[in-house]
């Protein structure tokens, strides 16, 4: 089969759901003639017209807040931020609006909308580029948080988030856009569930999205040093599937996490606290959390690397967890 | 004899204005009574002419958004009152079943998009709104009602800027009440000309006198004509807010003259005056009209009383789709951990 990249995934994806379902439309900045800041929505106006596919002025917080309204009376919003970073323009419509609508209003109405975005580090983006926010979304009752770390996951992940009835923040990796995969059309796990990426008995890593692919390398290379290390690929961070998770560790009986985003109160304080709570019994060590640093991303490609965790971390961190 | 169009209007505008007015009154006695969900309770007292003249010109089909201060505009728009004053109660009779109360009240069926307790936080969900109805086709208009507060608000003139841009059939109601808070619009505002704010964003724009239903009404009707074509608009109803901020302020940050003078624009006295000078109904007549409504709010009021609170495990619903699990309990996570069996 013939080679898609991560964009490609998604814009097929996109492409595919505005084909079968007319509700849906695309707002955000340059998502139109310029055809997305990272290419994702490119030759979409052609297919689809500017009804369909709208750019918008630089107005975070009216994209997200339209979409609120847009899909309140009958439209399937897509509303793509260019980084993730800008979010903060727009977070009293994702977090005081979009996430609770259903819930004050008593259950009377969803907001089913795609909020697109992208994030992390890897591209010298400095401190307002490059960020990993996931965990204020995570923190947010009332949204479902999606970050594919593959081309299949990217496709179907996306088209799942298009037939839900509530708000979906879906965040890709700006490093991941060219990466290259055999898309698996028919490969569809249900919403929610985590993938064994790769099996081992020593210790379980648990991620999702970029980090996955660091987590594989490392395994790798750890592999032929004796150590088998089983990598779990949570696909979605709401829902969040732990089942997948204490099942590996009532294994391997050592857990290390592994997340991009800042440590202090970050999806690693989060994942740690559950396989405490879930697979206590079954743990030989305290898990281990390998995150981004407790600082803003420098631009430095040297220092933007030392900021999140790289293969040779994730390798030497497993080390001291086995004790080798 | 058939009555004089006019008149039937007058009087149904009179009943509009006293019904909300009694309606907050209710909800204040509800409060002292101890009866309300919270103290965060807005009354519309002084404001009811915005409320009633901008939904005396709306359509069945219309979608609005409103602020904290929305009481009034949902009753013009045709709620029931039993079910407002119970979601007021926070009781499960209520319009949200007792999860959104006095700032969050909301109904698809009438179009109510929903209260909001962030100031400006709804203004942008008319534009999504205004959006779905230009796609569709189907003539309607989204309409934000919000105070002069949101007025400062940046999102408002995004919304403004969007709406213009993309020719959405949408209006922008402010109620102003000169106070955000406890401070003056004029300590809050570096100028005081909204509706050039609006023009300049290239929406129609246009001031009106809130103790004047029928302007208010006028005007509404004559912009949305134009709203409904893609010509968005903006209208600036001037009234005084009566009473406090929220149900337990007693505004000692105002001058008692100002207060005076304020209550003096009174849209309902006027109009009762308007209604007996032309003769369309004796005081005697006002009068019971006037018991009339007190009846209707007397019974909303006992309807709310007698409601019944929500089940404690409603809490966990309608975070998300029915379809989707519900969240887990935090003692579920304590006893999964320490091995107790579920309770
Ligand atoms: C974003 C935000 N900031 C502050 C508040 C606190 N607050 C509630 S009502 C209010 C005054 C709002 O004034 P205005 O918009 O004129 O409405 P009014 O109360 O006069 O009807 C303030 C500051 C809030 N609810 N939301
Ligand atoms: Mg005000």
């Amino acid at each position: 089969m013939a080679e898609t990249t991560y964009r490609e995934a998604l814009r097929l994806a996109l492409t595919e759901s505005m084909r079968s379902d007319p509700s849906i439309i695309i707002l955000g900045e340059e998502v139109g003639k310029y055809g997305g800041a990272y290419g994702v929505t490119k030759g979409m106006l052609e297919e689809f017209g500017d009804a369909r596919i709208r750019d918008t002025p630089i107005s975070e917080e009216v994209i997200v807040g339209a979409a609120v309204g847009a899909a309140m009376t009958g439209l399937r919003p897509v509303a793509e931020l260019m980084y993730i970073d800008f979010v903060t323009l727009a977070m009293d419509q994702l977090v005081n609006q979009a996430a609770k609508i259903r819930y004050m209003f008593g259950g009377q109405i969803g907001v089913p909308m795609v909020l697109r975005s992208q994030g992390g580090t890897g591209r010298s983006g400095a401190a307002q580029h490059s960020q990993s926010l996931e965990a204020w979304m995570m923190h947010t009752p009332g949204l479902h948080l999606a970050m594919p770390s593959t081309v299949t996951d990217a496709y179907h992940l996306l088209k799942h988030s298009l037939t839900l009835n509530d708000p979906v923040v879906f965040l890709e990796h700006k490093g991941l856009y060219t990466l290259k995969g055999t898309l698996e059309p028919d490969k569809a796990l249900p919403w929610g569930k985590a993938e064994v990426r790769r099996q081992g008995g020593d210790c379980t890593l648990v991620s999702y999205s970029r980090m996955i692919h660091l987590c594989m390398d490392a395994a790798e290379t750890l592999s032929k040093e004796g150590i088998s290390v089983e990598v779990i690929d949570l696909r979605t961070l709401h829902p969040l599937d732990m089942q997948t998770v204490s099942e590996s560790v009532s294994r391997t009986g050592r857990a290390m996490v592994v997340t991009e985003d800042c440590l202090t109160a970050g999806v690693s304080a989060e994942l740690s606290a559950r396989i405490m709570e879930e697979a206590f019994d079954f743990l030989e060590e305290p898990v281990v959390r390998l995150s981004g640093e407790d600082i803003p991303i420098p631009v430095s490609p040297q220092l933007e690397q030392g900021s999140v965790p790289g293969v040779e971390r994730i390798m030497s961190t497993v080390k001291m967890l086995l004790r080798r | 004899m058939i009555d004089h169009p006019e008149k039937q209007q007058a009087l149904r505008f009179f009943r509009q204005l006293v019904r909300v007015r009694t309606f907050e009154e209710r909800v204040s006695e509800l409060f002292v009574q101890g009866g309300t969900a919270g103290s965060m309770l807005h009354l519309s007292i002084g404001e009811e002419a915005g409320a009633v003249g901008v939904m005396g010109a709306m359509r069945e089909g219309d979608g609005f958004t409103t602020h904290h201060r929305g009481h009034g505009i949902f009753l013009a728009r045709g709620a029931d009152p039993k079910r407002m004053m119970a979601e007021i109660a926070g009781k499960s009779s209520g319009y949200c079943r007792g999860k959104g109360g006095s700032m969050h009240i909301a109904d698809m069926g009438l179009g109510h998009l929903g209260a909001n307790a962030i100031v400006g936080g709804g203004i942008s969900h008319v534009v999504g709104a205004g959006l779905t109805y230009q796609m569709k086709h189907n003539g309607n208009a989204a309409i934000a009602f919000f105070g002069d507060g949101a007025m400062q608000q940046g999102i408002l003139y995004e919304s403004m800027n969007l709406s213009a841009l993309w020719k959405l059939p949408v209006m922008f109601v402010c109620i102003n009440n000169e106070y955000g808070m406890g401070t003056r619009l004029d300590r809050a505002s570096a100028t005081l000309e909204f509706e050039r704010r609006a023009e300049t964003f290239g929406l129609r724009a246009a001031e009106v006198d809130g103790t004047d239903v029928f302007e208010v009404y006028n005007r509404s009707r004559n912009m949305l004509e134009d709203v409904r074509k893609g010509q968005p608009a903006f209208l600036k109803v001037n009234s005084y807010r009566f009473h406090g901020h929220a149900r337990m302020d007693k505004s000692p940050y105002r001058d008692q003259d100002e207060e005076r003078e304020g209550r003096k624009k009174d849209a309902i006295a006027f109009l009762r005056q308007h209604i007996v000078e032309e003769g369309w109904y004796q005081e005697s007549e006002c009068d019971e009209l006037v018991e009339e409504v007190k009846q209707e709010m007397d019974e909303a009021l006992k309807y709310a009383q007698q409601s019944s609170n929500p089940s404690p495990e409603e809490i966990y619903d309608d975070v998300f789709d029915p379809e989707t699990d519900n969240p887990v309990s935090v003692d579920f996570r304590i006893r999964q951990a320490l091995h107790y069996s579920q309770g």
